[in-house]
């Protein structure tokens, strides 16, 4: 390799990560964090006794697996100002993200809650307990266990999706690597940094996914 | 509940008007049916426990006799008859009740289940405590004071901190009891609670519940071990078909039956 490309190399490592401090990871967690308040409501109005409640959960769902993310996103970053609702691109970029997370995890963690054991529901009702206390204290812990490998998966995927945030011009890891490749013109180097950077950080997430799998093994039933 | 009872003890009917009449009886069922679409499974089922008994339904598998338990628990909602536990309003399931007067049946009983039900994310102190602290609103301390009499009580007080997949069959049922029991219920119900349970398991789990009635704690329990209900219950309930076919103290209902399809079931359960 040339001496051009280390010095551009190096150069663009530090923009690159502060985009992925900066931009990816804080816009991963917080739609992540949403989306999975979202997802729970979702979860629980599938499940819901109630026609039209379970039938407009299932609707929500289908449409968010139904279209592209990127049309998600435009809709509200480009779509809503023209009926008066004007975002920036960073609340945008939340909004998108949590509701398309909120559709996929709200399959995870109802599927998640319907794995727990029935007698599980029994044994909350026969100590007394409402349908809602054990669903808090006996059915939901039980199924987050269930449901860490599914979502860290949706996690990792939503990291790797942040990057359709440059579209909509948040300035994170893939908006910087944008700029320094339309700069410097060496487009191959930049967005394969880029790229490694991104594998690095789905590495630790792999990795922290497999110690808290471990950790949760122990309590579950087996 | 008056809170300076021995954990250990049965719950005295504190509070309840002691003039009321059948005051020994603590709950009352007439003409129970239950339907599961259009299979009938329960067609009129009567059944009196009294204070400190023990009742003993067996019948054939099939028979109801879960659905009864659970009818008795708020689990399952019966569609006719009439379920009255002493000290509050009968309920009559065919005037559709509402759902309090449901959760209410649950403050009177708590059941043993075959398949335990521990809540396997919880410590067996955990899991014990849950419903005193949760439900009952009991202190922490003083339910975990109670709580460990009563694990001591049936050889468990070295695993209060396991978690339930560290215990065996005998040791989760057990847990089961004691976590029953912790609620001081009127009434316990117990659904086969040996019968998920390796054959050298089981004696002990029998000897806990022998305990429990000659304490005087009154329960109903759905037993395929005829020889530990001839020798623990006060009275026998045989069912078939929705109905109570043949009831009345194990000397004439498991010794010397009158109706043939008792006669059939033990015989039946004896040749195995
Ligand atoms: N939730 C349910 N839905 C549909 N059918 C049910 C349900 N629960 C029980 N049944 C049916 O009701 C009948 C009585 O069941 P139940 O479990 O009360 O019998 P049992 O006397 O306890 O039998 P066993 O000795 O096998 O435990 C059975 O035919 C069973 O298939
Ligand atoms: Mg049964």
């Amino acid at each position: 390799m040339s001496q051009d490309t280390w010095d551009l190399l190096l150069q663009s490592f530090l923009p690159l990560v502060e985009g992925a401090i900066r931009g990816t990871i804080p816009l991963a967690l917080a739609s992540f964090a949403l989306g999975i308040v979202i997802a729970l409501g979702v979860a629980l109005m599938r499940l819901s006794k109630v026609r039209v409640v379970s039938g407009i959960a299932r609707i929500y769902v289908s449409i968010i697996r139904g279209t592209p993310l990127l049309v998600q996103l435009f809709v509200i970053f480009y779509g809503l100002p023209s009926i008066g609702l004007l975002l920036d691109p960073w609340p945008s970029a939340i909004i998108a993200f949590s509701l398309n997370v909120g559709g996929y995890a709200a399959e995870v963690i109802r599927a998640a809650i319907l794995s727990v054991p029935k007698g599980q529901w029994e044994a909350g009702h026969t100590i007394g307990m409402s349908r809602l206390q054990t669903l808090r204290r006996v059915i939901l812990p039980q199924a987050a266990r269930v449901s860490v490998p599914p979502l860290s998966n949706t996690f990792i995927s939503l990291v790797k999706d942040t990057s359709l945030a440059s579209l909509i011009l948040v300035s994170e890891l893939f908006r910087q690597a944008e700029e320094i490749a339309a700069f410097s013109q060496k487009f191959m180097v930049v967005y394969i940094e880029a790229a490694l950077i991104y594998w690095l950080i789905c590495l630790v997430l792999s990795a922290g996914q497999s110690v808290l799998e471990k950790k949760l093994d122990r309590y579950v039933a087996h | 509940m008056s809170r300076t009872d021995d954990p250990l003890q049965p719950p005295t009917p504190a509070g309840r008007a002691i003039t009321e009449p059948g005051d020994a009886t603590v709950l009352e069922v007439r003409a129970l049916q239950k339907s599961f679409g259009p299979t009938q499974v329960l067609r009129s089922i009567d059944l009196t426990v009294r204070r400190g008994q023990v009742v003993a339904l067996i019948g054939p598998s099939g028979s109801g006799k879960t659905t009864v338990l659970r009818s008795l628990n708020g689990l399952e909602v019966p569609e006719a008859g009439i379920v009255h536990f002493a000290g509050s309003d009968a309920i009559d399931f065919a005037s559709s009740p509402s759902r309090r007067e449901l959760l209410g049946l649950r403050d009177h009983s708590a059941m043993v289940f075959q398949q335990f039900n521990l809540f396997p994310h919880r410590t067996v102190l955990q899991n014990v405590i849950e419903g005193p602290v949760q439900v009952q609103k009991r202190p922490v301390a003083e339910a975990t004071a109670d709580a460990l009499a009563l694990l001591e009580r049936v050889g468990l007080a070295d695993k209060r901190h396991a978690y339930p997949f560290e215990l065996s069959g005998g040791q989760q049922q057990r847990v089961g009891i004691v976590r029953a029991l912790a609620l001081k219920p009127e009434l316990l119900l117990f659904d086969e609670p040996t019968s998920s349970l390796d054959p050298e398991l089981v004696g002990d789990v029998l000897e806990v519940i022998r305990e429990l009635a000659s304490e005087g704690w009154t329960m109903v329990l759905v037993t395929h071990e005829l020889q530990f209900a001839s020798h623990v219950a006060d009275n026998v309930v045989f069912m078939d078909g929705g109905v109570v076919v043949e009831s009345g103290p194990p000397s004439e209902v498991l010794v010397n039956p009158k109706n043939d399809r008792t006669k059939q079931f033990l015989h039946r359960l004896l040749d195995r």
